[in-house]
C-alpha cells in the first residue's frame, strides 16, 4: 500500500521511523499548506472517515481504535482522562486516636490515595472554605479497629497471624458512615473501597486506630488520588512495508527482529520467503535497522490517525463511561467560552 | 469583556495591540492548558479565514493561556474563535455518538459468543 503511495500522501499521513530520527513528525494538513488539496474541515468530511473499534472491553481495561481524528484532540481525550474526569477520594482525615507506629500524616496520606467506589456524577464539588460537608457533596467512611492478643494461641507460637486479632488493617475495614439521606438514595450502590485487600497498617496488641474520613469529588489536576484512570494511553498503528523480495537466512534474522508475529515465514517451491502478517503487534524497536544488509529491504512507518488507545480504570466507573465521559469534559470547555462570547456580545 | 471586578473570576479575554484592527487578537484563556488549547489551535487553524494560529502558556504556575489568531482580509478574530469552538463540539458530539454506539454493538457481539 505505501508503495503506491505519492511522496506528499506519504509525508501528510505517515510518520516515518528512520534510523537516525522520525521522520513528519507534525501534522501539516493545513489549507494552503499543499496546492491542489481541500484542507478544510467539515463536519460531513470528518463524519465520513471517522470510525471507531472497541478491540476489547472489561471492568477494568479497554482498547479501542480511532481512526481519522487528529492528535491535537486524541490527545485532548487522553490528558481529560488522566486529570479532569472527576472521582470520589478521601480528603479530609480526622484522625482521634492512632497508637500505631505508623504516623498521622502518612496514614492519612496512604486512605487519600485508596480508591472510592461512588459515581461522581451523582455528587457535587464541596464549595471552598466549607469544612463540614452536606450529604451531596460528602462521603463519610469510618476506620475503628483495636488490636488484640488471641487467647487461644499455641504457648510455642510465633505466628502473628495466630497470636494476635485485627494486628493486619485492611481497606475492608473503611465502613460507610450515610450523611442525610444517603441511606435512601445509595442503598443498592456499595459505597466503599474499590479493593477490599490494600493493607494499610500493621498493629500489635494495645494498639489502635480510631478514624473518621470525608470523601469529597475532585480532578486529577489537583491531586493524582483523583485520577479515575490507572493508566490512559495511545499509540500510533504501526506499519511495515517490504521494499524486495528477502529470503533464506535473511527472512529468519527479519523475523527476529520484529515483535512476535509481526513476520511469518511462507515456504515458496522450497525457497523461504518473509511475509509481513499483523503490523499492529511491533513495538517499533528498529532493531531491523541495526542490521546493515536488512535495513534497505524494510520501511518503518506509523499511521499518523490511526490512534490504539488503552484505558485502564482503577474500577470505581467502568472504562467507557470514563471516555464518554472525557468527551462530555471537552464539550462543557467549548460550552463555556461560547457562552462567554454570547454574554459578552449582549452586553 | 474585561474581567468583572470582585468575585467572578475572568473566563476570557481579548487583548489587542494598539494600531491594530479587531482581526489580530490575543485571547487569554482562563482556567485552560495544553488540552483545549491544542485542540482549539488545531480547528481555527483548519479555517480559510485565519492567517495565523497559535497559543502559549504564560507561566507553569499560571493557569491561563494567550491564545492568538491572525486573520485574512480583516475578518474580526472572533469569529473564527467561535467557530472552531463550534467545530469542535461537533467533533466531540460525533466522537461520542460513535463510540456509544460501537460499544454498545461490541457488547451485544460479545453476548452473542457467550451464549
Amino acid at each position: 500500500m505505501a508503495a503506491t503511495m505519492s511522496n506528499v500522501d506519504e509525508i501528510r499521513n505517515r510518520v516515518i521511523l528512520g534510523e537516525f530520527g522520525i521522520k513528519n513528525v507534525h501534522t501539516t494538513d493545513y489549507p494552503g499548506n499543499y496546492p491542489g488539496y481541500d484542507d478544510t474541515w467539515t463536519l460531513q468530511k470528518f463524519q465520513k472517515t471517522f470510525r471507531i473499534d472497541v478491540v476489547q472491553m472489561d471492568e477494568t481495561l479497554m482498547e479501542f481504535d480511532m481512526v481519522g481524528i487528529d492528535a491535537a484532540i486524541a490527545n485532548a481525550f487522553r490528558r481529560i482522562l488522566l486529570a479532569e474526569v472527576p472521582t470520589m477520594a478521601v480528603e479530609k482525615v480526622f484522625i482521634y486516636n492512632n497508637t500505631s507506629i505508623i504516623q498521622d500524616e502518612i496514614l492519612a496520606h496512604r486512605l487519600g490515595l485508596i480508591p472510592i467506589k461512588a459515581d461522581p456524577r451523582l455528587f457535587e464539588y464541596r464549595n471552598a472554605g466549607d469544612e463540614e460537608g452536606t450529604e451531596i457533596d460528602t462521603i463519610q467512611l469510618q476506620l475503628k479497629i483495636k488490636c488484640t492478643r488471641n487467647p487461644r494461641a499455641t504457648k510455642e507460637s510465633a505466628d502473628p497471624h495466630e497470636l494476635y486479632h485485627n494486628h493486619m488493617v485492611y481497606s475492608k475495614e473503611m465502613k460507610w458512615v450515610p450523611i442525610g439521606n444517603q441511606a435512601d438514595v445509595f442503598a443498592d450502590a456499595k459505597i466503599g473501597p474499590v479493593h477490599g485487600d490494600i493493607l494499610l497498617a500493621q498493629l500489635r496488641p494495645g494498639q489502635e486506630l480510631d478514624i473518621v474520613m470525608h470523601c469529597v469529588k475532585g480532578i486529577g489536576q489537583d491531586h493524582a488520588k483523583f485520577s479515575p484512570v490507572a493508566t490512559a494511553s495511545y499509540r500510533l498503528l504501526p506499519e511495515i512495508t517490504l521494499l524486495e523480495t528477502v529470503e533464506g537466512e535473511k527472512a529468519e534474522r527479519l523475523k527476529r527482529c520484529f515483535s512476535p508475529g509481526v513476520i511469518e515465514l511462507e515456504n515458496h517451491g522450497g525457497k523461504v520467503v518473509a511475509k509481513v502478517v499483523n503490523s499492529r503487534l511491533d513495538t517499533c524497536s528498529r532493531e531491523v535497522l541495526r542490521h546493515d544488509d536488512l535495513k534497505h529491504a524494510v520501511k518503518l512507518a506509523r499511521v499518523r490517525d490511526h490512534f490504539i488507545f488503552s484505558v485502564e480504570s482503577t474500577g470505581i466507573l467502568p472504562p467507557d463511561v470514563l471516555v464518554t465521559e472525557a468527551i462530555k469534559v471537552l464539550m462543557t470547555k467549548c460550552r463555556r467560552f461560547l457562552n462567554e462570547l454570547d454574554s459578552t456580545e449582549m452586553e | 469583556m474585561a474581567a468583572v471586578d470582585g468575585e467572578k473570576k475572568p473566563v476570557l479575554e481579548m487583548v489587542q495591540a494598539d494600531g491594530t484592527d479587531e482581526g489580530c487578537v490575543t485571547f487569554v484563556l482562563h482556567e485552560e492548558d495544553h488540552t483545549l488549547g491544542n485542540s482549539l489551535r488545531y480547528m481555527v487553524m483548519k479555517n480559510l479565514d485565519v492567517d495565523f494560529c497559535g497559543y502559549s502558556i504564560t507561566h507553569p504556575s499560571e493557569s491561563k493561556i494567550n491564545f492568538r489568531i491572525q486573520t485574512r482580509d480583516g475578518v474580526p478574530a472572533i469569529e473564527p474563535l467561535r467557530k472552531g469552538l463550534n467545530d469542535l463540539t461537533d467533533v466531540c458530539q460525533h466522537v461520542l455518538k460513535t463510540f456509544e454506539k460501537r460499544v454498545s454493538e461490541f457488547r451485544s457481539q460479545q453476548g452473542e459468543t457467550m451464549d
